[in-house]
């Protein structure tokens, strides 16, 4: 089943075209990395997906149900009351994790679902203990924030994010704030979330893993996807500007 | 006058510079959140309005706002002022200016929070008043605190103004009886009880700001 589905995204900037004709689609329990080099409009990709920009021009659905139709070369976003109920289906992960800084850990994973969805106290607390064990992260409950590393940090964003139960998890450069000690951490719970068949699209400049992880990546430059295949098949792309992009974190990495 | 009259006579004033002192907090602390909405609204309209508020209630002595407030009435639409309103127009005067002065330290501390805390508390769903008054506010409160403490300690001894309008608080009082007795005593009070009076303010703001230290 269909997920996710964006056809013919346009978005620009004061003038400056960030995404041309942008058309991406995510089955259910797939993994898709999005690869490419800064600018390349991968993370005003995502922020259109997860509706924090709006396109231009585009449709956007999710499991079938339009946030975003194009009509007359415009994107025409649903009702408020719509885009509500669409916001529930997917979740985010940032750069920066954002957590809420004067919520201890286990009111950053608790308060949305408790507030927003209205779910029983009881039953949220015994899956926020869940996810945070699974974080390993079971006795930083009452921690806050700033007592914590990157690393445990965007743990606890990821959890917050799962507490939700979003059927589809959006990661933007989860890993780009972090250094390689604390990059590992991440990419262990990302890994076994795809074993999990958690459907999952991640923009990542961590090639290693999303070709360990994925079971698609597409490769984006200048606001268009240039490539789209499996990992196996993209590393061995004979297109130029994948190989010359692949070629430099090649050298980079050995 | 032995000091136990004097005391008393200076309790009265007390409580009703107490008094000015709560209502105006009561008063702008909420108003100045509303016009600092103004101030930062898309609307160019509303924000020139607030904006043109603000720079006339900083702009002009708080003195001369008060006479505005407690004669205005009279001059501009010919209203007899009746006694009781003097007590209103003191609070009217302080709550409408400190609101100008309020309005601009929440505009600082609401700008200075970063985007993503808003992208977060949309992506999981807060509604736009849940993602305000238990994501941001809460955390603009804890940085303009030392901001507010200031503001909170002017008003102490500010309130000693409404004595242009000869509403008799503690500073009118202190006033009448040194000039009745011919004695700096009744200053002096005066003078230790804004002191006192400012140094609980100070204390307690600052446990506030311990309460808010637990994290960063």
């Amino acid at each position: 089943m269909k997920l996710f589905e964006m056809n013919h995204v346009k978005k620009s900037f004061d003038g400056n075209i960030v995404l041309k004709n942008i058309s991406l689609s995510v089955q259910e329990g797939e993994v898709v990395a999005i690869i490419g080099p800064s600018g390349s409009g991968k993370s005003t990709l995502l922020r259109c997906a997860t509706l924090l920009e709006t396109m231009d021009d585009g449709d956007l659905y999710y499991l079938g149900e339009p946030a975003a139709k194009s009509e007359g070369g415009h994107a025409i976003y649903a009702p408020n009351a719509e885009l509500k109920k669409i916001e529930r289906q997917f979740g985010l992960v940032f750069q920066n994790f954002n957590l809420f800084p004067h919520y201890s850990v286990m009111k950053n994973i608790m308060d949305a679902p408790i507030h927003v969805q209205k779910r029983d106290r009881a039953e949220v607390q015994k899956e926020a203990e869940a996810l945070l064990q699974k974080m390993g992260l079971s006795d930083r409950a009452d921690y806050y924030p700033c007592q914590l590393s990157g690393g445990q940090q965007q743990r606890v964003s990821i959890a917050r994010a799962l507490a939700m139960k979003p059927k589809i998890l959006f990661f933007d450069e989860p890993t780009s704030a972090l250094d390689p000690e604390l990059t590992g951490e991440i990419l262990k719970v990302i890994t076994e979330l795809a074993k999990e068949k958690m459907t999952m699209v991640i923009v990542t400049h961590e090639m290693n893993f999303a070709k360990d992880v994925s079971d698609r990546m597409i490769f984006m430059d200048q606001g268009v996807i240039v490539e789209e295949l499996s990992p196996e098949e993209l590393f061995a792309s004979t297109n130029q500007r994948t190989k010359e992009f692949l070629g430099k974190y090649h050298i980079l990495n050995h | 006058m032995s000091v136990e009259v004097m005391i008393q006579q200076l309790a009265g004033g007390m409580a009703k510079t107490i008094m000015i002192f709560v209502l105006t907090l009561l008063f702008s602390l909420p108003l100045g959140l509303v016009i600092s909405f103004g101030r930062m609204s898309k609307n160019v309209l509303i924000r020139g309005i607030t904006k043109a508020y603000i720079s006339i209630m900083r702009g002009t002595p708080l003195m001369l706002q008060l006479l505005v407030v407690y004669f205005g009435p009279y001059y501009i639409f010919g209203v007899n002022i009746s006694h009781g309103y003097r007590a209103y127009a003191v609070v009217i005067a302080f709550a409408i200016n400190y609101a100008a002065y309020f309005a601009e330290i929440y505009r600082g501390g609401i700008e200075s929070m970063s985007k993503g805390q808003y992208e977060a508390a949309k992506v999981l769903g807060y509604t736009k008043a849940q993602t305000f008054f238990k994501i941001i506010l809460p955390q603009v409160i804890k940085r303009i605190l030392p901001s507010v403490t200031n503001e909170v300690i002017t008003l102490v001894k500010d309130t000693s103004l409404a004595f242009s309008i000869a509403y008799v608080e503690m500073f009118t009082t202190a006033k009448a009886i040194a000039a009745s007795q011919k004695s700096m005593a009744p200053l002096a009070a005066a003078a230790i009880f804004y002191y006192i009076f400012n140094f609980l303010v100070a204390a307690v703001m600052e446990l506030w700001e311990k309460k808010l230290g637990y994290y960063s």
